[in-house]
């Protein structure tokens, strides 16, 4: 074979390689953009005023107020309680077990963790919280927008767990080096030096684990249950966003329909600006070693 | 001891300088993987003492014997002796903290803590020494002076020390090493990421320093040892071939093996 007739061939298998990874690229693209395209589009017309201000127990009158606050208020708990442990972990894992058997074990522990399917995480609290909760107070409490936060937090602790793992491993071992033969013990070297230089990465894998469990519905259905009601008292049963979503698209209203679609946006663009942001402040603040 | 460290023994240099660090017969262990077979040597005070050798002779893992950072990786196994000013750095009584204080080290990539210029280098001093502000400040500017580094950086101390160029790292990482006004300054191939002039100003702050601070340089560069060095280790497979003033290393080498690595028959 001439060396022209390898330089046609590769110069085809190049133009097919590009043909079919640009095609799957627009594929991806295309469903990414008809998503928001259609939340948009059946969700704007429907923002009102009244969908920040009224309760869902006005139904099609009504608006989405106690199922925002719901949800602002479970996502802020479950936040609460899955970034220090998650962060912590991680930094076991990244620091102290690098290289352990037990380090590995771990990790892959919270890799199945990290692909549990929430509805099973829902059931895992109801009957971990909400069950023993109903048992104790003769059921005056039994769902709760409390349990609703501890099943969120289970969806968020795995992805806080991994990224602050990942994270500090990016940052080169020399700098370990640099600071421990300067005397530094183990524990200052981590806070002071190694969270220092991952904490832009770890603040990003914060907001990546805020946006997956904002949008989650299953883990809510048996834990915080739904209130048509405004309340704050973490112990009530709860309102909140996707639920209402669910609740509303299961009704033969075409109101509530629209109302729905509007909640639908608001996660959307909810989750939207978590991304950017995590993205703004990683490629801002990322400390850059070569 | 074996009959190469024995002879390298007797012929260790004739500087009329105080002995730092006294090594003798040390074997040093990966894994099970032996990489320093029974090293003897003496590394006189105030000198700048060279080891060479080709990759993966050793002269790294040597280096990292002398401050015992190899001590934070598991399976790691340092055997013999190794006194600095006497007493034996590997015996587990010598604390880790006293070790660090009086010997610091450079390394090969500049790796500034991401913090700002002073801090970096005030970081390691607070760790042991309780000062004023105003006495921190001196210390720290005293240590940039000293790295050369002062007058570029003076205007700048609260700018994080990653802005700096390559070149300017590494002097703040010299700096941040000699804040802790140790004896001994232990440099790894501390300028194998840096461009020729970056590198020209690293070697006139060696020839500086060595009035104040015992220097042990890791070079694969033979100039370089035979610029800035008083004294030339020359390392093999985890054996020390010869160990004697730079100028006879480089002019007239007892060795073959010395001579044909100098000469670029090998390595």
């Amino acid at each position: 074979m001439s060396a022209n007739s390898i330089y046609a061939r590769r110069r085809i298998t190049n133009v097919l390689a590009m043909l079919f990874s640009g095609c799957a690229t627009a594929l991806g693209l295309l469903f990414l953009v008809w998503i928001l395209w259609v939340t948009a589009s059946n969700g704007l017309h429907s923002i009102h005023l009244s969908l920040f201000t009224k309760i869902t127990a006005y139904a099609d009158q009504g608006g989405l107020s106690n199922a925002i606050v719901g949800s602002l208020l479970m996502d802020l708990m479950a936040m609460l309680m899955c970034v220090p442990i998650g962060v912590l972990a991680g930094t076991y894992l990244a620091e102290y077990a690098n290289i352990s058997k037990l380090g590995a074990s771990i990790r892959f522990l919270n890799d199945i963790l990290l692909s549990a399917p929430s509805i099973v995480l829902g059931l895992f609290v109801y009957v971990i919280i909400v069950l023993p909760m109903s048992n104790l107070t003769h059921g005056s409490i039994s769902f709760s927008g409390f349990a609703g936060s501890v099943a969120l937090a289970l969806i968020g602790l795995p992805v806080i767990v991994r990224t602050t793992d990942e994270m500090l491993q990016l940052v080169p071992g020399t700098l370990r080096e640099a600071a421990l033969s300067l005397g530094v013990p183990q524990w200052k070297l981590t806070v002071q030096v190694l969270m220092r230089a991952a904490s832009s990465g770890i603040l990003t894998g914060v907001l990546l684990a805020l946006a997956r469990l904002a949008g989650e519905t299953a883990p809510l259905l048996f834990t915080a249950f739904g209130n048509n009601f405004m309340t704050v008292h973490p112990l009530d049963k709860m309102a909140s966003l996707p639920a209402a979503i669910y609740q509303y698209t299961n009704d033969p209203s075409p109101a509530l329909h629209s109302i729905a679609w509007a909640g639908a946006l608001l996660i959307t663009l909810f989750v939207l600006a978590l991304s950017l942001l995590s993205r703004l402040l990683f490629s801002r603040k990322k400390v850059r070693y070569e | 001891m074996n009959d190469r460290a024995a002879a390298a023994v007797a012929a260790l240099p004739s500087v009329d300088a105080r002995i730092k660090i006294q090594v003798r017969d040390l074997h040093f262990y990966y894994n099970g993987f032996q990489a320093l077979k029974g090293i003897s040597m003496d590394i006189p005070e105030k000198q700048v003492t060279a080891i060479i050798g080709p990759s993966g002779c050793g002269k790294s893992t040597l280096l990292r014997v002398f401050n015992r950072i190899y001590a934070i990786y598991p399976k790691l196994e340092a055997r013999g002796e190794v006194a600095l000013d006497g007493e034996n750095i590997l015996d587990p009584g010598y604390s880790m903290n006293r070790l660090r204080s009086k010997v610091g080290m450079v390394f090969q990539k500049p790796v500034p803590f991401p913090m700002t210029i002073f801090e970096n280098v005030a970081y390691g001093i607070r760790h042991h020494e309780k000062l004023s502000k105003a006495d921190m400040g001196d210390r720290v500017e005293q240590a940039l002076r000293s790295a050369a580094l002062w007058d570029e950086v003076k205007d700048k101390l609260k700018q994080n020390g990653l802005g700096l160029s390559g070149g300017q790292q590494q002097r703040l990482c010299i700096a941040r090493a000699i804040a802790l006004k140790p004896d001994v300054l232990l440099l790894d191939e501390p300028t194998s990421a840096l461009d020729p002039i970056a590198t020209s100003r690293i070697e006139q702050l060696v020839e500086e320093l060595k009035s104040e601070f015992t220097i042990v340089m890791v070079t694969h560069n033979m100039q370089q040892a035979a610029r800035c060095s008083d004294l030339t280790a020359f390392l093999y497979l985890g054996e020390l071939i010869e160990f004697d003033g730079t100028e006879t290393i480089f002019t007239k080498p007892g060795k073959k093996q010395t001579e044909d690595y100098i000469t670029g028959r090998f390595g």
